[in-house]
C-alpha cells in the first residue's frame, strides 16, 4: 500500500514536471533556446493566483485564468524585448541573457511579496479525499493528473490539426524553409511563449496546491527539474515531455523514500547526466545530424 | 615581433602590473593602519572570487562553454582544505600556518581537478545548452552530497561516513554534515592570496597565448572547422575545464580557510552566477576585465549597503543588457559608431569611424 501511495505522489508531481516541461520543450524546439526564466515564470503564475485567492477573493477559476492571462502576457513581453534582439546570436548569449531574465523575475517578485514564503491557500482544490479500497487519492492529485492528460490531449491535436499549430512544427524543423513558405516566424515563435507561459501559470497553480509554500524562488528549482524531464523525453516532443516528466516525478518520490530524503534532488540529476551520456536525444526524441 | 603579440604582450604585462600595484599599496596600508576594518576583512575574498572569475572567463570566453557549476568546485576545494588543514593540526600537530594552508590549497586544487576529470570526460561530449544544464546538475549533486558528509579525525587517521553520523566516539569532528566544515582555525592570509592570483594568471594568459590557447579558442569559433584542421576538440575543452576547476579548487580552498565554518549553502547555485556576473561584466574573452569587476563587485555590496539589497536585481539586469548590447547586429553597430571617434581620439587616427568594428 505505501508502494502505491509513492506511485500515486510520483505520478502527480510527474505530472507537474510534464506540464512544466511542454513549456520547455516547445520553446526549445522553435526557438532553439533553453528558456531559463521558465521556472520564474511558474512563481508569478502562483502568485497572481495567490493574490487573487487571498487578497481580492475571486472565485478559483477566475483566479488561475487570471493568472494563465497574465503570465501569457508576462511570456510574449520577456520573449520581445530580451530574446527577440538576440535571434542571431550565439546560444551561449541567449542562455545568459536567459538566465538573467530568471534572476530578474525572481528579484521583482522578492521586492514585490517580500522573502517570506506565503501558504497557498488549498483549500479550492482539496474536497473530499477519493479512496479506493485502502488508497487514498486527494483530489488535488487527481485534478493534477486529469488537467496534464487534458493540456497533453489537446496540444497534440493542435499541433497536428491545426494551422497555427502546424506552422509552430513547421519553424521548428527549418526556420528558414518555413520563412520562404511565408509563415510569420516572429510570430510563431511568440506564439510558443504564450502557450508555453500559460501552460506555467497552470503548473504553478497546481504545484502550489500540493506543496502550498509560495516563495520567490518556488520555481526555480521545479523548472530545473523539468527541464531535466523535457530532455529526458527527448526535447522537442510532446509526448516526450510528458512521459519525461511523469518517469521523473516518479523516480524523485522513490529515490527519496526508499533511497534518502536528502539525497532526492542529486538522484534526479544523476538520471539527467545518464540519460545525456547513454542517449543523448532522449528516449523519444530524434538524434539530430548536424550539416556542414 | 609582431603588432599582435606586442599588443598581447602589453595587455598581459599591464594585467601583471595591476595586480602587483595594487597588493603593494594595500600592504602599505595594513602596515601603516590606514585601512578600514571591513576592507581588510574583504582582501582574502577578493583574491578568491578574483580566481574563481579568471577561471570561469577560460571556460566561458576562451572555450566558449557554459559552466554553471563553477561553484560546485569551489565547494569541492573549500571543504578538501578544511579536511586537511585540520587534518595536519590534529594528527601531525603541523603548528606553521603558511605550510598548512599551502598544503591545504594544494589539496584542494588537486581534489577539484580530479572531480573536473570525471565530470569533463562525460560531460564535454555535450555541447552548449546541455552542457549548461548538465553542469548546474553536478553543482547541485555536489551540494546535496556534502550535505549528508561526515568527516573527523581520529588518532592521525581520517574517518568518513556518509548519511549517517557513524563515526568513532574520540573523532575530532572535521565536517559535520549540513552544519558543514566546523571549527576552521582561519590561515588564509592576504600574501598567500596575492601569491595565488598571480599564479592563475600567469597559468591562465600563458595558456592562451599558446598553441593549446588557440586551438581552444578555435574550438569556440567553429567546432567543425576546428575538426577538419585536426584540432582534437574534446582535449582542448577538457584542458580549459579541468585548468579551470583546479584553479576554483584552490581558491575555494583559500575562501574556505578564510572564516571558521564552511557550510553547503554557501556554494549555491547562485554563488555561480555571480562569477558568472563578473566574468560577463568584465567581458567574455578579457582576464583583466574579469580581475577588475571581481574586485569591484566584491567591495561595492560592502560599501554601498544600499546597493547589496538590490545587487540580484542589477545583476539581472547587467546580464541581460550586456548580452543584448554585445550581440544584437543593430545596436552594435549603433554603439559602435557612437563611441568610434572616441576611440579614435585615443589612438590617435584620422579615419575614426572604421575603429567602430575593431
Amino acid at each position: 500500500m505505501i508502494f502505491l501511495d509513492h506511485l500515486i505522489n510520483g505520478l502527480s508531481l510527474g505530472s507537474i514536471y510534464a506540464i512544466i516541461a511542454l513549456g520547455y520543450t516547445m520553446v526549445y524546439g522553435i526557438a532553439k533556446m533553453l528558456n531559463f526564466a521558465h521556472g520564474d515564470v511558474i512563481m508569478i503564475g502562483a502568485y497572481i493566483a495567490f493574490c487573487g485567492l487571498q487578497y481580492w477573493g475571486i472565485p478559483p477559476v477566475l483566479a488561475i485564468l487570471l493568472a494563465m492571462v497574465f503570465c501569457t502576457l508576462l511570456g510574449v513581453t520577456i520573449e520581445g524585448f530580451a530574446y527577440r534582439p538576440l535571434r542571431q546570436a550565439t546560444s551561449l548569449a541567449v542562455l545568459i541573457t536567459a538566465i538573467g531574465m530568471s534572476y530578474l523575475l525572481q528579484n521583482i517578485a522578492l521586492m514585490i511579496w517580500g522573502a517570506n514564503p506565503k501558504s497557498f491557500p488549498t483549500t479550492f482544490i482539496n474536497g473530499s479525499n477519493i479512496r479506493i479500497g485502502q488508497l487514498n487519492i486527494s483530489s488535488a492529485t487527481l485534478i493534477t493528473i486529469v488537467a496534464n492528460i487534458v493540456i497533453m490531449v489537446t496540444l497534440t491535436l493542435f499541433t497536428s490539426k491545426a494551422k497555427l499549430g502546424k506552422a509552430m512544427r513547421c519553424v521548428s524543423e527549418d526556420r528558414g524553409a518555413a520563412e520562404l513558405m511565408g509563415i510569420n516566424v516572429n510570430r510563431t515563435i511568440s506564439l510558443t511563449f504564450a502557450i508555453g507561459s500559460a501552460l506555467a501559470a497552470v503548473a504553478g497553480v497546481l504545484l502550489c496546491s500540493s506543496y502550498p509554500i509560495l516563495q520567490p524562488t518556488t520555481g526555480s528549482m521545479p523548472g530545473i527539474k523539468a527541464f531535466t524531464a523535457a530532455v529526458f523525453g527527448g526535447i522537442g516532443s510532446i509526448p516526450g515531455a510528458m512521459l519525461g516528466g511523469i518517469l521523473l516525478g516518479v523516480i524523485e518520490i522513490f529515490g527519496k523514500a526508499y533511497i534518502s530524503t536528502e539525497l532526492g534532488d542529486a538522484i534526479v540529476f544523476a538520471v539527467l547526466i545518464i540519460v545525456l551520456l547513454v542517449k543523448p536525444a532522449g528516449l523519444l526524441g530524434k538524434p539530430m545530424r548536424e550539416k556542414v | 615581433m609582431t603588432k599582435a603579440k606586442r599588443k598581447r604582450l602589453i595587455y598581459n604585462l599591464v594585467t601583471y602590473a595591476l595586480v602587483i600595484a595594487a597588493y603593494i599599496i594595500l600592504q602599505n596600508m595594513i602596515g601603516a593602519k590606514t585601512i578600514s576594518r571591513s576592507l581588510k576583512g574583504l582582501l582574502v575574498p577578493i583574491c578568491a572570487w578574483i580566481i574563481m572569475a579568471v577561471s570561469l572567463n577560460l571556460v566561458i570566453g576562451f572555450s566558449g562553454e557554459l559552466s554553471l557549476g563553477h561553484a560546485g568546485f569551489m565547494s569541492i576545494g573549500a571543504y578538501t582544505g578544511a579536511i586537511i588543514s585540520g587534518w595536519l593540526l590534529a594528527a601531525f600537530d603541523m603548528q606553521d600556518p603558511t605550510l598548512r594552508l599551502v598544503l591545504a590549497i594544494a589539496g584542494g586544487g588537486i581534489v577539484a581537478g580530479i572531480f573536473g576529470v570525471l565530470i569533463g570526460i562525460p560531460v564535454l561530449r555535450l555541447r552548449g545548452d546541455y552542457l549548461a544544464i548538465v553542469t548546474l546538475a553536478f553543482g547541485e549533486i555536489i551540494r546535496n552530497l556534502v550535505n549528508v558528509l561526515y568527516v573527523g579525525t581520529a588518532d592521525g587517521q581520517l574517518h568518513f561516513a556518509f548519511l549517517n553520523k557513524k563515526l568513532p566516539a574520540d573523532v575530532t569532528m572535521l565536517v559535520d554534515g549540513a552544519k558543514g566544515a566546523v571549527k576552521i582555525k582561519p590561515i588564509s592570509t592576504f600574501t598567500v592570496g596575492f601569491v595565488l592570483v598571480m599564479i592563475t594568471l600567469i597559468v591562465v594568459l600563458n595558456l592562451v597565448n599558446s598553441r593549446a590557447g588557440r586551438a581552444i579558442q578555435a574550438t569556440r569559433d567553429n567546432r567543425i572547422a576546428a575538426e577538419s584542421m585536426g584540432v582534437s576538440v574534446t582535449k582542448y575543452k577538457m584542458m580549459a575545464f579541468v585548468t579551470a576547476a583546479v584553479l576554483a579548487g584552490m581558491a575555494g580552498a583559500l575562501y574556505g580557510l578564510n572564516s571558521s565554518t564552511v557550510v553547503p549553502t554557501q556554494f549555491t547555485f547562485n554563488q555561480s552566477i555571480n562569477v558568472l556576473v563578473f566574468v560577463v561584466l568584465g567581458g567574455l574573452g578579457n582576464v583583466l576585465g574579469s580581475v577588475i569587476s571581481a574586485t569591484f563587485l566584491t567591495v561595492l555590496p560592502e560599501v554601498l549597503r544600499e546597493f547589496a539589497d538590490y545587487r540580484m536585481l542589477v545583476y539581472a539586469v547587467v546580464l541581460i543588457l550586456v548580452m543584448i548590447f554585445t550581440n544584437n547586429p543593430l545596436i552594435r553597430s549603433v554603439f559602435g559608431r557612437a563611441v568610434a571617434p572616441v576611440k579614435g581620439l585615443f589612438r590617435g587616427k584620422k579615419n575614426s569611424v572604421s575603429g567602430g568594428e575593431a
